[in-house]
Formats: structure tokens, C-alpha cells, sequence
């Protein structure tokens, strides 16, 4: 117990020594949080949109006002051409073309009907079918204005109408920063647990401290419990001061109850430090340590359900995105965060991630030769 | 000349003899390919649905088959209140739940009108927004199924083009961005960590105080990650042409020179890291900070620049990849020409040689 004292004193003293090293684990985590929200939203809008009007009518007047007027769209530019249309498309100026035919009004009130021309830029599909969604709706509530316009009431009411109302709970005004700042802050909990944790311990191997502390009588056990004990510590600073963020910056307050939340990042914490130490005991060098970190969290970044979710997936990635202790922390985040989830909710992703801490730690364990 | 080879030869020794660091450099690009192209997509599939039907009659049966039939949905669950839609939301078995009121089949008959509620849960906002777009366009098929033997009046029609990508594939975006990347990667952190290393040894000063000069030292701690650079934009193309069926539509030429550009660029960014960083945490730390979020957040790649506060905006100019990305782009997938990048590219420029400048002045005060 005396040595696992002084050791902690040790570590802790050599974290706080390094302003550098402080900074990484504290400030850049932070700042992370502060600018990582404001940039990741994904929702489409302000789609530049290059009209070709070929009518010049009192309709394809309407119809060009209701879609500007709709809050998506902004007017890049109006063209004489499609072709003109086409080169502020290929300059990205603009990212949907909307082109209206010559006699539009006249040949939709004379046939009964009449076709619109929409292109829109694809290489961010995403965007194009979103965006052309957006501009189908609006043509369809303009085409039933002028129905109600033209048609004689007994006509019209013809039509059967379905009315589909949807209701957003959690989040009912689908504020993007809701869905990001839990998810990105259980990344940053990672990312200081696993890098710094593996970097730590290979930068004793490379300057050859590690030699020393393996003649004194310090145990195996002790000098790992030295090492993981200081940055499980810190993950509950940077975690709490990211709480803090949450709440101060985005107005997030989880609904659940914060102990559920804390022990389950107590668990968590234990699985990623495991993983650290173990990148840690294949790693013999800073830039490997760090390579092979950063390899498996892009990685478990990608495939945590943080960005795209997790059951559109094949079969193959569900299996690694399951093996994946990201994964369940952000599942737990959003489920204790927005939705107030308990205990009782979250055994499941609890006795997984339990699971994870101990394989992690135990094959790091086993791994780790003290003698070597 | 011969001792310059001899010393890009040792460094070559260096980087490749490092096999965990070379899983990471090589397997990276390789690793994120399969991921992009074939595992990760916006899309939402087998979405887990809770049904709860008031009505029970045979529209909305048929609604709810029609459902059922789609790729996009799974009903994982039958209710018989919203009361119990709580709990189930609070275990994340759901995303999402189809509520239709009591008598829909006769609102449907009798006032030619009726009402289905959808419930999302929006603490994963694309999901929900995904979930009830789609709903909401099996439900209007489903209208005009119904309407099929009346004939609407006054139909304007609208006839869709794809540009570029007409099916849509996400590769078009990814593949443009995760060359910017990768050499962000290779070229910054990776020279910026190499270089700080041999400071944090000591071996740096041992170069210095040889007869070879300064700039050579660093010429030849460039060229493996050059090397490794290329390789790496070669094997993306490669891959990303065999597996995903991407060519490239303009000039590879011009792409390789474009790609060379960038990674001189990212080159002369790390130099200046390991300029002012003295060990290779910090290195890194500076590395990550000015390259990797950045390039995942402000080049457009992942999210739309438009939609960011005007700030980022601004500071998205400074980023590098940013330009670099709308270059790839351009070539790869509109096929332009340098006629329409020569703006991008004097941007590039530009960096490249304010960045290098900035590190001599840097490296003599760091010498004397």
C-alpha cells in the first residue's frame, strides 16, 4: 500500500510537472468540446439554387418566391441557359438547378399538366436527395394551391389525404449539438484514456525508467495500478469538466441520474485504460504506441454508431461496432443524457463493458513482462 | 549528392524497420476504404419500429405490411398504448413508433381524410429525420394507390437529374476527403513526431554539428514519408477503383501533381511543428490539433462548411485540406482541368512556401 502511495505521487507529480502534457490531457480535450458541435452538423440547408426560367409567367414567378421563401434554398444565380446553370454547378456555386420550360403556365392550365426540370449535384448524395426532397415537397403544395385555384370544389375534395404528423421526443427541436456533445465527449474520454495511458507507459520503456523500477521491489501489479490509477483520475476530470461544458455552453443537463452515469464511466474508464496498457506492451516506441492507438479509435470512432448508425451496417461491421466499447458508452450517453434512462436500462451495455475491462486488463496483464 | 542518398537511405531504414508504425501507415487508407465503402453509410436500414394501432382495421393493416415489406424497417414490437412507449425508448429498443387513432379506416372513407402519428427518437436526430421522411413516403404511396381511379387535375411533374453521381454512392464524398487525410497523417504527424524524436534523443544536435547541412538533414527525413505519401494516394485509387468502381475522370496526371503539392504543403506543416515542439508528445498533441480535427471538420469533408457559424467559416480558409479536397473532387469526379483549379492551387502554393519560410526563421532561432 506505501509503495502504491509513493508510487501515485510519482506519476502524478511527473503529469503536472509537463505543462505540455497537461494541456493534451485538460485543455485540448476542452477546446475539443467547445468547437467539435459548433462545426458537425449535417442538416441540410442553405442549398444554392440556379434558376432557368424559360416562362417568365406569373407561375414560374410563384413557384421560384414559394422556394426561396421556404428557409432551404438561396438564390445562387439566375440564368439565361442550362448550360450556364451547369457551370456554377461545376464551380460549386451552385448545388441544385431548377429549370422551368418555355409556355410552363400556359401548357399546365391547357394539358393538365406539365414537367419541371430539377439537376442537382451529387457528389455529396446526401445532399442531392435531401435537398431535391425538400423542392419535390414544395412543388407538390404549390401544385395543390393551383388545384385549389382551378378545380371546382366537388373535384378536388375527391382526393384522399393521409396526414402524417411526427413527434420528436428527447430532442423535439431536433437541436443537433444534443446528439453530438454526448457522443463527442465520450470520444474525448477515450481518446485521453487510451493515448495517453499507452503513451505514458512506452515513454518509461524508451528512456529505460521502466529498467529501473523493474530492479527495485515495486510489483508487477503495483506499477500497473501506479500508472492506471492517475488517468482514471483524470478521466473523471475531463469528463466532469466536460458535464460542465454540456451544461454551461449547450444547455444539456442530463435527465438520468449522474451516479448511473459516473459509474458507468467508472467501469468504462477501467476497459479503455486496459486497452491502453496493453497497446502499451506491444509498443516498444512513442510513434508506435501512438500509431497503433490512433489505428483502432479511428477505427472504433467510425464504426461506434457516433456518426452513422449502427443497424444499417452489414453484418460484419455490426459484429465489430458490437466488439467495440465506444460503441455502448454513447448508447449510454444518449440514453442517460436525453432520454433519463436508469440503472435498470443499462445493465446490459454495463456487464459488456465489464467484460470488456477484464479481458483488456488480463491479457495486458499477461502480456506484460516484468523480467524482460 | 552520394552522402545525401546515404542519408535518405538510413532514414528509409528508420521508417520501415518500425513494422507497427508501417500497420498503421499502410493498413490505415486500406482499413478506412472498406469502412467507407462498404460498412458506413447515412442511410438507415432495418430500423426497429413499435407499431401502435388503435384502429386495427384492414388500411392499416396494409399500411403497416407495406411498412413491414420495406428494407428500411423491422417492427421489432406490437403496443396497445402509447404508456408503454416510455420504457421501451428508455432501453434504445426502438427508434421510432407508428400511431394510428381509433376509426382510421373510417376517417379515411367518410371525410376523405385521416391521421397517422409518428414518434421519433430524436436524441439521434439523422435516424429521425431519415425515418420520417421515409415514412412519410411509403404513407403518400399508399395515397395515391388510393387515388389511382380518380384522375388528378393539373399535375406538374418533376423530372429528376443526378449530377455527377446518379446512384447516389457516398464513396464520391469520402474518397476525396480521406486522401486529404492520410496525408495529413503521414506527412504531418508522422515527420513531426520522426523529427522531434531525434531532438528528444539528442541525436538531432549530433546531425547539426556534422559537416552535413542542416537542410539536407531535413530533405532526407522528408523523403520516406514522400515515398509513403504516394504509395498511399496510389493504393486509395487503386482500391477505391477496383473495389468501389471510382476512376478517376480528369487527368491523373494532374491529380499526382496536385497530390505531390499537398503533401509539400502537409510536409513543411509538420517541419514547423517539430520546429517548436520539444518532445514528441507535444508533437503529436500540435499535430492533431492542427491537422486532424481540422481536416475532419473544416474541409467540408464530413460537414457541410456552409452550415458552420461564421467563424469557422472564416478559419476554415487556413485549412489546407480544405482546398485540397475541392481539388481531388473537381479531378477525380467533374473531370476539370487546372483552368478551374489554378485558384486552389496558388492557395496551396502559397502555404506551402509562407509555412516553409515561417520554419527557417523558426529553426535559426532555435539554433543560436
Amino acid at each position: 500500500m506505501r509503495i502504491l502511495r509513493f508510487l501515485l505521487q510519482k506519476e502524478f507529480r511527473q503529469i503536472f510537472r509537463d505543462p505540455a502534457i497537461l494541456r493534451m490531457i485538460l485543455v485540448a480535450p476542452l477546446m475539443q468540446l467547445l468547437i467539435l458541435p459548433q462545426a458537425a452538423d449535417y442538416e441540410v440547408k442553405h442549398i444554392q439554387l440556379a434558376v432557368v426560367d424559360h416562362d417568365h409567367s406569373d407561375y414560374s414567378h410563384q413557384i421560384t418566391d414559394k422556394i426561396l421563401s421556404s428557409g432551404y434554398f438561396e438564390l445562387a444565380e439566375e440564368t439565361a441557359t442550362y448550360v450556364q446553370a451547369l457551370d456554377l454547378v461545376e464551380t460549386d456555386d451552385a448545388d441544385i438547378v431548377l429549370e422551368i420550360p418555355p409556355h410552363f403556365e400556359k401548357n399546365l392550365i391547357r394539358d393538365n399538366k406539365e414537367q419541371l426540370f430539377l439537376a442537382a449535384n451529387a457528389i455529396n448524395g446526401t445532399k442531392a436527395l435531401v435537398g431535391s426532397g425538400y423542392l419535390n415537397n414544395i412543388i407538390r403544395d404549390f401544385n395543390n394551391e393551383i388545384r385549389l385555384d382551378w378545380s371546382q370544389p366537388g373535384r378536388f375534395s375527391q382526393a384522399t389525404t393521409i396526414g402524417v404528423e411526427t413527434i420528436n421526443w428527447y430532442n423535439p427541436l431536433m437541436n443537433y449539438k444534443f446528439f453530438m456533445v454526448p457522443g463527442i465527449l465520450v470520444f474525448l474520454v477515450t481518446m485521453v484514456g487510451t493515448i495517453m495511458c499507452s503513451l505514458n507507459i512506452v515513454k518509461e520503456k524508451e528512456i529505460g525508467t521502466i529498467e529501473q523500477i523493474n530492479v527495485t521491489p515495486v510489483r508487477k501489479h503495483h506499477f500497473i495500478l501506479g500508472k492506471l490509477i492517475p488517468f482514471l483520475v483524470i478521466g473523471f476530470v475531463v469528463f466532469s469538466l466536460g458535464l460542465l461544458i454540456a451544461w454551461l455552453v449547450y444547455g444539456i443537463v442530463p435527465l438520468g441520474n449522474i451516479a448511473v452515469l459516473y459509474l458507468f464511466l467508472f467501469v468504462y474508464l477501467v476497459a479503455v485504460l486496459g486497452l491502453g496498457l496493453l497497446i502499451s506492451t506491444y509498443s516498444s516506441t512513442q510513434q508506435q504506441a501512438m500509431s497503433l492507438s490512433f489505428f483502432f479509435i479511428m477505427i472504433f470512432n467510425l464504426l461506434s454508431g457516433l456518426f452513422t448508425p449502427i443497424e444499417s451496417m452489414p453484418e460484419w461491421a455490426q459484429v465489430i461496432a458490437h466488439a467495440n466499447p465506444l460503441t455502448y458508452f454513447i448508447e449510454v450517453m444518449r440514453l442517460v443524457v436525453l432520454k433519463g434512462s436508469g440503472l435498470a436500462d443499462i445493465g446490459f451495455q454495463l456487464l459488456v463493458v465489464a467484460g470488456f475491462a477484464i479481458v483488456f486488463n488480463a491479457w495486458a496483464i499477461l502480456n506484460y513482462r516484468k523480467a524482460s | 549528392m552520394k552522402q545525401l542518398l546515404s542519408f535518405i537511405r538510413k532514414e528509409f531504414y528508420h521508417v520501415f524497420r518500425d513494422r507497427k508504425t508501417l500497420l498503421m501507415l499502410f493498413g490505415l487508407p486500406i482499413a478506412q476504404i472498406v469502412l467507407f465503402g462498404f460498412a458506413l453509410s447515412t442511410e438507415v436500414k432495418n430500423a426497429k419500429l413499435a407499431v401502435i394501432d388503435y384502429s386495427k382495421d384492414a388500411d392499416t393493416k396494409e399500411i403497416v405490411d407495406k411498412v413491414a415489406a420495406s428494407d428500411y424497417f423491422d417492427i421489432a414490437i406490437n403496443l396497445s398504448s402509447e404508456k408503454e412507449l416510455e420504457d421501451v425508448f428508455k432501453r434504445g429498443e426502438i427508434k421510432a413508433a407508428l400511431v394510428f387513432p381509433e376509426n382510421f379506416s373510417g376517417d379515411l372513407k367518410h371525410l376523405n381524410s385521416a391521421h397517422i402519428q409518428v414518434i421519433t427518437d430524436a436524441s439521434d436526430i439523422n435516424t429521425a429525420n431519415t425515418i420520417s421522411n421515409y415514412l412519410t413516403s411509403i404513407i403518400s404511396d399508399y395515397q395515391l394507390d388510393l387515388m389511382k381511379n380518380s384522375s388528378v387535375p393539373y399535375q406538374i411533374i418533376p423530372d429528376q437529374r443526378m449530377l455527377y453521381n446518379p446512384q447516389l454512392k457516398g464513396e464520391y464524398t469520402f474518397i476525396p476527403g480521406m486522401m486529404a487525410m492520410i496525408m495529413m497523417l503521414v506527412c504531418v504527424m508522422m515527420t513531426a513526431i520522426a523529427i522531434v524524436k531525434e531532438k528528444e534523443m539528442g541525436t538531432m544536435e549530433i546531425l547539426l554539428v556534422s559537416p552535413f547541412k542542416p537542410l539536407m538533414v531535413i530533405v532526407s527525413k522528408f523523403i520516406p514519408y514522400l515515398v509513403i505519401a504516394l504509395v498511399n494516394v496510389t493504393s486509395i485509387l487503386v482500391l477505391s477503383w477496383v473495389f468501389l468502381g471510382l476512376g478517376v475522370r480528369g487527368s491523373i496526371f494532374l491529380l499526382y501533381a496536385e497530390s505531390l503539392l499537398f503533401i509539400l504543403t502537409s510536409l513543411a506543416l509538420g517541419l514547423l511543428i517539430s520546429i517548436i515542439s520539444d518532445s514528441q508528445q507535444t508533437a503529436m498533441f500540435g499535430s492533431l490539433m492542427a491537422t486532424m480535427l481540422p481536416t475532419l471538420l473544416l474541409s467540408g469533408f464530413m460537414f457541410p462548411v456552409e452550415n458552420m457559424p461564421v467563424a469557422l467559416q472564416v478559419v476554415s480558409n487556413v485549412v489546407p485540406s480544405r482546398w485540397f479536397y475541392i481539388i481531388v473532387k473537381s479531378i477525380m469526379i467533374k473531370g476539370l482541368g487546372i483552368a478551374d483549379l489554378w485558384k486552389e492551387t496558388l492557395i496551396l502554393v502559397g502555404m506551402t512556401v509562407f509555412l516553409l519560410l515561417l520554419s527557417i526563421k523558426k529553426f535559426k532561432i532555435r539554433l543560436s
